[in-house]
């Protein structure tokens, strides 16, 4: 790489950290919505290319102002990186650039600027989290995806998100000091804060008892933040009532983040380092994934608002992640990456049909979207076929990833039988939450008070792009397969 | 157990726990955020105290300190960019609450969740 090549690892944050300080000045909502697009169409090309390049190969590693590991900063990006990479950008790109119209409709057009400008923070913050090699760069790119989702979350028309907003913010702040409290205390016996550093010194480490405790503290508070069973409690409600293209947003990649750190730090600086941490590892997260998935899915069956459905299934797919996670074996880890990149696509395309209905639609509750099929019947096939993703029906990308973490499971003997009976059981009730809605949406009463708008249509094509996605994976999942093929093995440190 | 000399490990310990408890018990929104103020700055105790080396002095360099003793000021300049965060959160989650006032005309969590559910 020469050029401006090698800075593209720095670019994929500067761009959009930049363009949103540009975007607050630009007093105009149509001119602040295409800078916005395009600093974040801008930071999936840098995405893509940073993935073609990382794919296979080395991983690249970009010392900040020349200074080198591990004095200095390192951005470092290998295939697990570029696979989140991908996910945040494609599904900040894809909303922003269909959702003007929903927004319009959400948002005072004088405050949009803003609400454009905290998009970016939140995108720059959650790209920062995957490329740098720093644990305290980690912790403040996380506070500022953080504060910048708040805003985002917060900014709706619908009262209901601020008490939702207030719990996600104290929640999320508890999790983040869990985190830097487990950080401080593994510079006190390491003096480092490099992650790869921080592995090899730990091993040199006579007392590892602050070790453990920071191990205890960086799990907790990462699962606090990736709304791990039972520290879930801040999403579903934070989901329902955000503006419907944050929601899409969000959906897609915030959780998966904090995801990423958590099973990068206890994969790579905690595993190898501390005897018994895979027994706690699995033996915490195992039950606690299996628990999510039921539970997820029983309390999105008794849901009455569309929206809420689909944060509670949010709850359990990422019961799903974790599940293949916390197995410890490459086939586990595959399925759980995997399906970090499958559910992403299903669920923001899960929203972004929703962002459209809810245009048409008093509200998101089941009475209320009563025979919507008929009246936008491109954008509801785009929505059963992003739900037959999201429940994994062959042909779709949702299938790739519960096949894999089938194949996973069966490894395991006996306990395997368990754990796909609970993954089959979850499916079935996928099936149920997702048809209701459908049944109300294509035979029930349209609700004669409903607004008559026109549709917007570059959301129904961001959607479509979405479903068509959805479908490109379930065929041809090369891709998504190599990437998280390769991160297993770099997350289990064996060479593939 | 020394516990003189780890006192300043005692003082994050203990504030950490009454800054958590408020946020855990107390009811009225802005007591909430006072104890996740409380419970931030605890953390900055426990990293400037990781920092100090004991008998160190500023790490300023000067050709006549040659040989002198110097605290780390790394964890000092994390912290100050800790302390921004948690400005950051405090303003953002008074601001919060503000708009909840507006909106619900209460700041108390138990008032605002029967509204909700009504």
């Amino acid at each position: 790489m020469s050029g401006i090549d090698a800075h593209l690892p720095a670019l994929q944050v500067v761009v959009p950290m930049l363009t949103a300080g540009f975007v607050v000045l630009l007093k105009q909502r149509g001119l602040a919505w295409a800078a916005a697009s395009a600093a974040s169409a801008m930071a999936f090309a840098i995405a893509v290319q940073l993935t073609m390049t990382a794919m296979g190969g080395e991983p690249i590693t970009y010392e900040m102002g020349n200074w080198p590991a591990p004095y200095g900063i390192v951005l470092h990006i290998d295939s697990f990186s570029a696979v989140l990479m991908l996910i945040i950008t494609g599904a900040s790109t894809l909303s922003l650039l269909g959702g003007h119209a929903s927004l319009d409709s959400q948002i005072a057009l004088e405050r949009q600027p803003y609400y454009y400008a905290a998009w970016l923070l939140a995108v720059a913050g959650l790209c920062g989290i995957c490329i740098t090699g720093d644990a305290f760069n980690i912790f403040v790119f996380m506070e500022i995806s953080s504060l910048a989702s708040y805003v985002l979350i917060a900014g709706g028309p619908d009262r209901r998100a601020l008490p939702a907003v207030f719990k996600y913010l104290i929640m999320g702040s508890i999790g983040a000091t869990f985190y830097l409290i487990g950080v401080g205390l593994i510079y006190l016996m390491t003096g480092t804060l490099n992650l790869a550093d921080m592995e090899l010194r730990i091993a040199n480490v006579d007392d590892l008892r602050p070790i453990y405790l920071a191990a205890g503290f960086i799990t907790v508070g990462l699962a606090l933040k990736a709304a791990i069973f039972p520290l879930h409690v801040w999403l579903p409600n934070a989901y329902t009532w955000a503006p419907h293209v944050t929601t899409a947003f969000m959906a897609a990649c915030a959780t998966k983040v904090m995801l990423y750190i958590l099973f990068r730090f206890d994969y790579l600086v905690f595993q190898g380092n501390l005897d018994g941490h895979a027994i706690q590892f699995t033996g915490y997260l195992l039950p606690l994934s299996l628990v999510a998935i039921l539970v997820g899915s029983v309390i999105a069956m008794l849901q009455n608002n569309v929206k809420s459905v689909f944060a509670y299934s949010s709850v359990a797919q990422i019961g799903y992640i974790v599940l293949g996670a916390s197995l410890i074996t490459a086939a586990g880890l595959t399925a759980g990456v995997l399906h970090i990149f499958n559910h992403a696509l299903a669920k923001g395309a899960l929203f972004l049909a929703i962002a459209v209905i809810a245009m048409a639609c008093r509200s998101m509750t089941l009475e209320h979207i009563g025979g919507i099929a008929k009246q936008m019947p491109v954008t509801f096939i785009g929505f059963v076929i992003a739900g037959l993703s999201l429940i994994g029906v062959p042909g779709t990308a949702g299938f790739i990833s519960k096949w894999y973490l089938i194949t996973a499971s069966l490894e395991l003997g006996n306990t395997g039988v368990l754990i796909i009976a609970i993954i089959l059981i979850s499916s079935l009730m996928a099936v149920y939450y997702v048809w209701r809605i459908v049944e109300v949406a294509a035979f029930g009463e349209r609700d004669p008070s409903a607004p008559d708008v026109e549709i917007s249509k570059p959301l129904i094509i961001a959607l479509w792009i979405a479903v068509i996605a959805n479908l490109y994976f379930g065929f041809v999942p090369q891709l998504p397969v190599t990437l998280a093929t390769e991160t297993s093995a770099i997350l289990l440190e064996v060479t593939p | 157990m020394d516990i003189l000399g780890l006192f300043n490990y005692w003082v994050f310990a203990i504030l950490l726990m009454i800054g958590f408890y408020a946020v855990l018990a107390k009811k009225n929104l802005v007591k909430k955020l006072i104890g996740l103020a409380l419970f931030q700055s605890a953390v900055f105790l426990l990293y400037i105290t990781v920092g100090k080396v004991e008998g160190g002095t500023a790490p300023i360099f000067s050709a006549t300190a040659e040989g002198d003793l110097f605290s780390n000021p790394l964890p000092q300049v994390l912290i100050l960019t800790a302390i921004v965060v948690g400005i950051s959160v405090t303003a953002l989650g008074l601001g919060i609450v503000v708009r909840i006032k507006e909106e619900y005309g209460s700041i108390e969590e138990d008032e605002i969740l029967e509204m909700d559910q009504q």
